[in-house]
């Protein structure tokens, strides 16, 4: 600070700075200490018995191997009817209806339910899912019901993602493609898709790391069973609790307080692997950019 | 032999439509071409399709929660569903006042925002303008990565380690007050942490990014004029950065009010009047509470809480629009 400020002046600047970095202090040790805190209760929960079976009241044993594969079919389902709706509305948005001002209603439009879409509660979700594919489908509590209602959820992220990933393709690699004589699909497939690859997965393992989150939208929907699955193809028909499911009640029934520290644990590494494989990928589209 | 007749856009934007395609079709390319340009046409209205799957899902929710709401409002009387004060849906003369959820609901999602938004804004401020670089690159992503943790880890963690601490203290105030029901640290005090401290990332990383992109001419010219640094960051910074703070405070309200799992654990989730001792219950939790085992016009008033709570978002969504507007407005 140099002398040349008046003393009410450095004094406030002290007193700012102060309440600033105290603020930062503050939130960082609270965050940090989150993070140590399931790490270091979690890791200790963590073995090959409680990663690969199932949990037995009986047997005093508690798993989280039909947890995982549940979790693993609700994101293959629920990424089989996401992904290609939500990146082909993102070219909807980006390369046909955005280009000309005949869509710009339209556009308007979509972007406002993209909005909305995104800030509909996930408890909401579940309601809907369970009323709409649950009794109106038909479908019970099972794990396709869960998949679909999630699908409606991640929509907006992929939309939004994919978006950024095909607005970082550069102008000129469209007008030259087009200018060689291709069509607008085959140039969006042979030059477009291709440059992109790299955001729209991205975007795909930010949609993943929502789900595997999930907890409240799936209560009604895909149910609460913690059993493997007996037969493989039918086994998205039948209900099923994901980790954030299973982790629930195991907190609240009281008993499993410890076995939800490795669950959480599992969990946040599952999304730390998620997040630096998906920054990894933006990272390296921003480079080829600048 | 086809003959190709070239017909250059005069336009500066290229943009080929599904209509001059066609006209394309039908002048120019015969056979082989011809498929080319159906797989064209056809592939604009698969993606109009995905378009509109968006706003097809809007359309159904809203209409499916309408559809099942309004019934049990219907047979409540609306007065009486959204101001009756006592919820009591098992009972032989059973009463559906939401009242108090409402009144939780907000006040869990107001505290928690007036809690977590100046902190989060005053750190976002340490990290863009005050933090050396190798701090910022360390806690930029760690933040990130905060706002994606599962809210079910959250409400452990309160569970675990908030409540006791909450318990202590409530033990401290009311000791000796048979009046008070104890509620072993279970109560919107613990609620509202937990809402905050899960909302914390999400309105650092907005703030950061909103106070990131005010320019740096506007920073130059206040010091310039023999302003402080920190009096350039509060009275010039913060000023221009603020439309994109009050969307991120807006986006940890929406997150806030909707949340159910975490606050599910830690608030007790008795229909209680929020003050900071009582158990109460949200909108959210009173539907994960009784979904399970209802049935009849109990199951029905639970998807009515829903109706309210997607009423509730989707005002909140108009407003943010609405100020997003004026704030980008106000900028240009």
């Amino acid at each position: 600070m140099p002398d040349k400020f008046p003393h009410h002046k450095r004094l406030f600047d002290t007193a700012a700075k102060g309440a600033v970095t105290l603020c930062f202090a503050f939130t960082i040790t609270v965050l940090a200490s989150m993070l140590f805190y399931i790490a270091i209760r979690g890791i200790s929960k963590v073995s090959f018995s409680f990663l690969f079976s199932q949990p037995s009241p009986l047997k005093g044993i508690y798993g989280i191997l039909p947890g995982i594969i549940n979790t693993l079919y609700i994101i293959v389902l629920t990424l089989i009817i996401a992904a290609p709706v939500g990146i082909g509305a993102a070219i909807y948005l980006n390369e046909y209806a955005g280009t000309s001002r005949r869509f710009a209603k339209m556009v308007r439009l979509i972007d406002f339910t993209i909005e909305t879409l995104a800030g509909i509660p996930s408890i909401v979700y579940g309601l809907f899912g369970a009323v709409f594919f649950g009794e109106t489908l038909k479908l019970g509590y099972s794990i396709l019901t869960g998949s679909l209602t999630l699908s409606l959820m991640v929509l907006p992220i992929v939309i939004r993602t994919s978006q950024e990933a095909l607005r970082a393709v550069p102008k000129s690699y469209r007008e030259g493609s087009l200018g060689c004589g291709a069509a607008k699909w085959y140039m969006i497939w042979t030059v477009v898709l291709p440059c992109a690859k790299k955001g729209l997965t991205a975007s795909i393992l930010l949609a993943i790391g929502r789900i595997a989150g999930e907890s409240a939208a799936l209560l009604f929907t895909a149910g609460a069973v913690s059993r493997l699955p007996g037969n493989w193809l039918t086994h998205p028909l039948s209900s099923g609790a994901t980790l954030t499911v299973q982790m629930y009640f195991g907190v609240s029934s009281g008993k499993y307080i410890d076995e939800a520290f490795g669950i959480a644990f599992v969990l946040a590494f599952i999304l730390l692997g998620i997040y630096f494989l998906s920054d990894f990928l933006t990272r390296q589209i921003y480079d080829r950019k600048g | 032999m086809v003959k190709y007749v070239s017909q250059p856009s005069t336009k500066k934007n290229i943009s080929i439509t599904a209509e001059n395609l066609k006209s394309c079709g039908n002048s120019l390319f015969i056979n082989a071409r011809s498929t080319y340009y159906l797989w064209d046409i056809l592939m604009y209205w698969i993606f109009t399709f995905c378009g509109i799957s968006a706003v097809a899902a809007v359309l159904g929710i809203s209409i499916y929660m309408v559809l099942a709401g309004i019934p049990a409002i219907q047979k409540i009387g609306l007065i009486k569903f959204l101001f009756g004060t006592s919820w009591n849906p098992a009972s032989p003369q059973p009463s559906f006042g939401i009242f108090p959820m409402i009144l939780s609901s907000i006040a869990g999602t107001l505290f928690s925002v007036l809690l977590a938004v100046p902190v989060g804004v005053l750190t976002a401020v340490f990290l863009s303008e005050l933090s050396p670089k190798w701090l910022y690159r360390a806690v930029r992503p760690a933040i990130e990565l905060m706002s994606g943790i599962p809210s079910v880890i959250y409400g452990l963690l309160g569970v675990v380690l908030l409540t006791p601490l909450v318990r202590r203290l409530e033990n401290f105030i009311f000791r000796g007050n048979i009046s008070h029901t104890f509620t072993g640290g279970a109560n919107l005090l613990s609620a509202v942490v937990v809402l905050a401290v899960m909302i914390l990332p999400t309105v650092i990383h907005i703030s950061e990014i909103s106070i990131q992109s005010v320019p740096g001419e506007l920073r130059e010219a206040s010091l310039a004029l023999g302003a402080t640094k920190m009096e350039t960051i509060f009275k010039i910074v913060l000023p221009a950065a603020k439309p994109g703070i009050l969307s991120g405070a807006v986006l940890g309200i929406g997150r806030a009010i909707g949340e159910a799992m975490a606050v599910m654990m830690v608030s007790g989730n008795a229909v209680n009047l929020p003050l900071p001792f009582h158990s109460v219950r949200f909108l959210t939790t009173g539907i994960v509470t009784e979904m399970g085992y209802s049935s009849g016009l109990h199951r029905q008033a639970l998807f009515s809480i829903g109706l309210v709570l997607f009423v509730f978002v989707l005002f909140l969504n108009l407003f943010l629009e609405s100020m997003l507007k004026k704030g980008g407005g106000s900028n240009a």
